[in-house]
C-alpha cells in the first residue's frame, strides 16, 4: 500500500511539473488541498469520490505516514501501540484516483491561482483548501523553540514527538517530577493536555508510583475539569497536582538545558517537561495572506470558504469556527461541508445547508471514558452552538466504559472516513 | 403497527390519541401475559428464563437485573438512565427494537393498545407499592408537539440523504461493519425513521444520537432513510 501511494504521488508529481502552472492539458477544475489530516484528507476523498471523476482532486502532505494526534495519548497511557495510530496515503490515492503529492506548499500565489512546491513545482487550481493545522507561538512560550522541542517535546503535532514524550516518561527516575505547561486559548484539543496527564499518571502509576505531575496552565479553568480532576484523584491518588497562572504568576523563562520552568512566583525543575506552547493557523495559511490579527482564517459559516479570497476554503484547527472546538471530528464535520460546497461550484451539484457537529471522548483510566459534544448551525455571524452534552461526575462503570467503547468506533469511522 | 409506535415516541401520548383510559385492568391483563410467559417468569419465587423475572419493574433500570446476560443495547440504555416506566414499557412491548437498540429479546410485539393497557397494569401490580407509582409519568419520554405522525408518509431525497449521511459516516462504517458503533446501512426505511425519531424524542437515550437527532428535520431523516436504505 505505501509502495503504491509512493509510485502514485511520484507520478502525480511528474505529470504536474510538467504542466505547470497552469491546468494545461486537463479540461477538468482541479483542486488543490494542502495538508493531508483531519480536514484535508477528508475534504480530499469526498470531493474525489463524490464528484466520481468530474474534478482533478490533488492532495499536498509532506508526511508519508499521519500520526493521528487523536488516540495519540493512549499510546502514552499504553493502550494503544504506535502503529495502530499511523495512517497512509495508498487508498486515496488507488481507490479514489487522487493525486497525492507528499511535499511542502511554500505558498499560494492567490492572484495567478497557483501552488509552490518546495520541490520547485507550481500547481495551478480552480479552488485551494488550505488545512495546515497549526504552528506555536513561541513568544507565549520564552525561551522555548523547535530546537528546545528536542528536549522538552511539545508533542501538539503527530509523530515522533509523541515517541519522544513517552520514551522519556519511561525512562524518568524513580520519583522523577514530569511537568507540563499546558497551553493558552485557543488551541487544538480542549481537553487533550488534561487527559494526557491522566494517560502520563496511568503510565507512572505502574512504571514510578512515586514520580509527580505537576500542571503549569495559563488558564484557570479547562474543559471537562470536574470530570477529569475527579478522576485524576480516584485513580491517581495526589500524583497531580494542578496549579493556575493565579498562583505561579507569569511564565518567565523556560530553559532545556537546565530543565526548569521559572515563573514570576517559583521556579519549576523538571525531569520530564512537556511544553505545549500557544497556537495559530499553519504557516502557510498566514503567509498567504489567509489568517487575521487572532492569527487564525476568518471562515464563511455557511461553507468554510476564507472571508479574504473567494477561491479559497480553510478547514479545521486552521479556522476561526465559531463555537466550533479545535478537534479532528471538528476538522472532519467541516470538510465535508467545503467538499459539498466546492463541488457544487465546479461540477454544478446541487449545494445543501452546511450541518456541523462535534464529539470530544477522553480517557481518565482504564475503561473510564468521558465525552462532551454539541451540534452547530451556520449563521450569519458564526458557526453557532445548537446544543450538546457533557458527561457528568460519578457516572455508573458500565457507562464510562461504553463510553470509551464508543470512542474505539468513533476511531474507526473517522479514520475511514479520511482514508478510505 | 409501527404508526402507532411512532406515534407515541414522537410523544403523542395515547391518553390523548387513542382516548384510552390510562389505568388498565390488571387481571385481564395477567392473562395477556401469556404472551411472555414462554420467556419470563413474574410473582413469587420468579427467576431468570429466558428474559430476565419481571417483578418490581417499574423504576428499575433498563438492563440491570444480577446474573442476566442482558444484551448490550439494553445494557447501554440502562447506562444512559432509561427506567422502565409506562410510556417506555408500552414502546417496547409494542416493538422492542424501535426502543432498544438490538435487543435480544425475540418478540415481535403487541399490536392492541388495550392489551399493553392491561399488561402495564398488570406489571405494575407486580413492583413494589404499585399504588405509588403514577399511572404515567408525564416528562419520562420528552415530546415533541410538533412532529405529524404523518411523517412516515415523507419521501426522502436521496442525494440530500447522501449529502447528510457524511456526517454519519465520522463514527458509522460505511461498509456496514460494526467496529464499535451500530451498522445503519441497508434498513428498512420504515424502521429507520422511527428509529432516528426514537433519539430525536430521547425515548433512547444514547446523548450522542440524541445530539445527532435533534439537528435534523423530518425531511432530513427521510432522506437519511431513503439513501442508506439502499446502501449495503
Ligand atoms: C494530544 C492530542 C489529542 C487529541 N485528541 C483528539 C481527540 O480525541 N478528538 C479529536 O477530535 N481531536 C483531537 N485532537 C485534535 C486533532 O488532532 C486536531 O484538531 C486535528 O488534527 C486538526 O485537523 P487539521 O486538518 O486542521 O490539522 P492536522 O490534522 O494537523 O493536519 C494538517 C496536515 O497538514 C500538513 N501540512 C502542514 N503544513 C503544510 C504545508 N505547508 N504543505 C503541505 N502540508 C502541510 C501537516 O503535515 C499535517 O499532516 C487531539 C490533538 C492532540 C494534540
Ligand atoms: C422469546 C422470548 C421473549 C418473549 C416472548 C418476551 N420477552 Fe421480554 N425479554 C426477553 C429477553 C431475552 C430480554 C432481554 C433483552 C435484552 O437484553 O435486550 C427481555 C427483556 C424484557 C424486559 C426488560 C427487563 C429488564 O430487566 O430491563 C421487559 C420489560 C420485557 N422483556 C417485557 C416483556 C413482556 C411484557 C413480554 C410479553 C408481552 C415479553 N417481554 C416477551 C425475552 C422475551
Ligand atoms: C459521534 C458518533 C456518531 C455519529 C456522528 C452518528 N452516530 Fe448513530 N450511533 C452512534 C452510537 C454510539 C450509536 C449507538 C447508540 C445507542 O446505544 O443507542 C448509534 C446508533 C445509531 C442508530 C441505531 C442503531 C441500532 O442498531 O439501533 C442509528 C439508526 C443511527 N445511529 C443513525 C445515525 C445517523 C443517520 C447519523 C448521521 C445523521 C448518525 N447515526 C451519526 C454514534 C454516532
Amino acid at each position: 500500500m505505501d509502495r503504491r501511494s509512493f509510485l502514485k504521488g511520484t507520478a502525480a508529481g511528474v505529470a504536474l511539473a510538467s504542466s505547470a502552472p497552469a491546468v494545461v492539458g486537463s479540461a477538468k477544475p482541479r483542486v488543490v488541498v494542502i495538508g493531508g489530516g483531519a480536514g484535508g484528507a477528508t475534504a480530499a476523498r469526498y470531493l474525489a469520490k463524490d464528484s466520481k471523476g468530474a474534478l482533478d482532486v490533488v492532495l499536498i502532505e509532506p508526511t508519508r505516514t499521519y500520526y493521528t494526534c487523536f488516540f495519540s495519548n493512549l499510546y502514552i497511557g499504553g493502550y494503544r501501540d504506535f502503529a495502530s495510530i499511523g495512517h497512509t496515503y495508498g487508498k486515496l490515492a488507488s481507490d479514489y484516483g487522487i493525486a497525492v503529492v507528499h511535499d511542502w506548499a511554500t505558498g499560494i500565489d492567490r492572484d495567478k491561482k497557483t501552488v509552490a512546491l518546495a520541490s520547485g513545482t507550481q500547481i495551478g487550481y480552480d479552488r485551494v483548501i488550505v488545512a495546515p493545522g497549526i504552528d506555536f507561538k513561541y513568544e507565549t512560550t520564552p525561551g522555548y523553540s523547535a530546537e528546545a522541542s528536542g528536549k522538552m517535546p511539545h508533542a501538539w503535532k503527530g509523530g515522533s514527538q509523541t515517541q519522544l514524550l513517552k520514551a522519556q516518561l519511561e525512562a524518568m527516575r524513580p520519583g522523577g517530577t514530569f511537568v507540563m505547561l499546558a497551553p493558552p486559548n485557543p488551541y487544538r484539543c480542549p481537553p487533550g493536555p488534561y487527559e494526557r496527564v491522566a494517560m502520563a499518571a496511568h503510565l507512572l502509576s505502574q512504571k514510578n508510583p512515586t514520580a509527580k505531575i505537576i500542571v503549569l496552565d495559563p488558564k484557570e479553568k479547562f474543559s471537562k475539569q470536574g470530570l477529569f480532576q475527579e478522576g485524576w484523584t480516584k485513580y491517581y491518588g495526589d500524583m497531580v497536582e494542578w496549579i493556575p497562572a493565579s498562583m505561579y504568576g507569569a511564565i518567565k523563562a523556560i530553559n532545556a538545558d537546565t530543565m526548569t520552568i521559572e515563573t514570576e512566583l517559583d521556579t519549576f525543575k523538571a525531569d520530564v517537561a512537556n511544553v505545549i506552547p500557544g497556537q495559530r493557523a499553519g504557516h502557510i495559511a498566514s503567509s498567504a495572506g489567509l489568517t487575521n490579527a487572532s492569527g487564525f482564517c476568518p471562515i464563511v459559516p455557511a461553507s468554510m470558504q476564507s472571508q479574504m479570497d473567494p477561491n479559497v476554503y480553510v478547514l479545521g484547527d486552521s479556522t476561526i469556527a465559531g463555537d466550533m472546538p479545535k478537534s479532528g471530528y471538528s476538522a472532519n464535520s467541516q470538510a465535508k461541508v467545503a467538499a459539498m460546497v466546492v463541488r457544487a461550484e465546479l461540477t454544478g451539484s446541487r449545494a445543501f445547508p452546511a450541518k456541523f457537529s462535534n464529539t470530544c471522548w477522553s480517557l481518565v483510566a482504564t475503561d473510564d471514558g468521558v465525552k462532551v459534544g454539541a451540534g452547530y448551525e451556520a449563521t450569519a455571524e458564526k458557526i453557532a452552538s445548537t446544543g450538546g452534552f457533557i458527561s457528568k461526575n460519578g457516572e455508573s462503570a458500565e457507562l464510562r466504559k461504553q463510553t470509551y467503547e464508543e470512542s474505539i468506533g468513533w476511531y474507526n469511522g473517522i479514520t475511514s472516513d479520511m482514508f478510505g | 403497527m409501527q404508526g402507532r409506535v411512532l406515534t407515541k415516541i414522537l410523544g403523542c401520548f395515547w391518553l390523548v390519541c387513542s382516548g384510552l383510559s390510562y389505568s388498565g385492568n390488571a387481571e385481564q391483563g395477567a392473562k395477556v401475559f401469556q404472551a411472555c410467559q414462554s420467556c419470563h417468569a413474574i410473582g413469587a419465587g420468579a427467576d431468570h428464563l429466558v428474559g430476565p423475572h419481571l417483578n418490581n419493574l417499574f423504576g428499575r433500570v433498563a438492563g440491570s437485573l444480577d446474573n442476566f446476560n442482558y444484551s448490550a443495547g439494553l445494557r447501554a440504555a440502562g447506562a444512559n438512565g432509561m427506567s422502565w416506566d409506562a410510556e417506555h414499557l408500552d414502546a417496547y412491548i409494542e416493538n422492542p427494537i424501535a426502543l432498544v437498540r438490538e435487543t435480544s429479546m425475540r418478540f415481535a410485539g403487541l399490536a392492541s393498545a388495550e392489551d399493553r393497557n392491561n399488561l402495564i397494569a398488570f406489571l405494575r401490580a407486580n413492583s413494589v407499592g404499585p399504588s405509588d407509582i403514577p399511572e404515567s409519568l408525564p416528562t419520562s419520554i420528552p415530546r415533541d408537539p410538533d412532529v405529524d405522525p404523518q411523517i412516515l408518509a415523507i419521501t426522502g431525497d436521496p442525494e440530500y440523504g447522501e449529502y447528510l449521511a457524511s456526517e454519519c459516516m465520522t463514527c458509522h462504517q460505511s461498509d456496514g461493519a460494526d467496529r464499535g458503533i451500530p451498522s445503519i446501512v441497508g434498513w428498512p426505511t420504515k424502521q429507520f425513521v422511527i428509529v432516528m425519531h426514537a433519539y430525536k424524542s430521547t425515548a433512547r437515550p444514547n446523548p450522542v444520537m440524541q445530539m445527532i437527532a435533534a439537528n435534523l428535520a423530518d425531511e432530513d431523516i427521510a432522506a437519511l432513510a431513503a439513501y442508506f436504505e439502499k446502501q449495503q
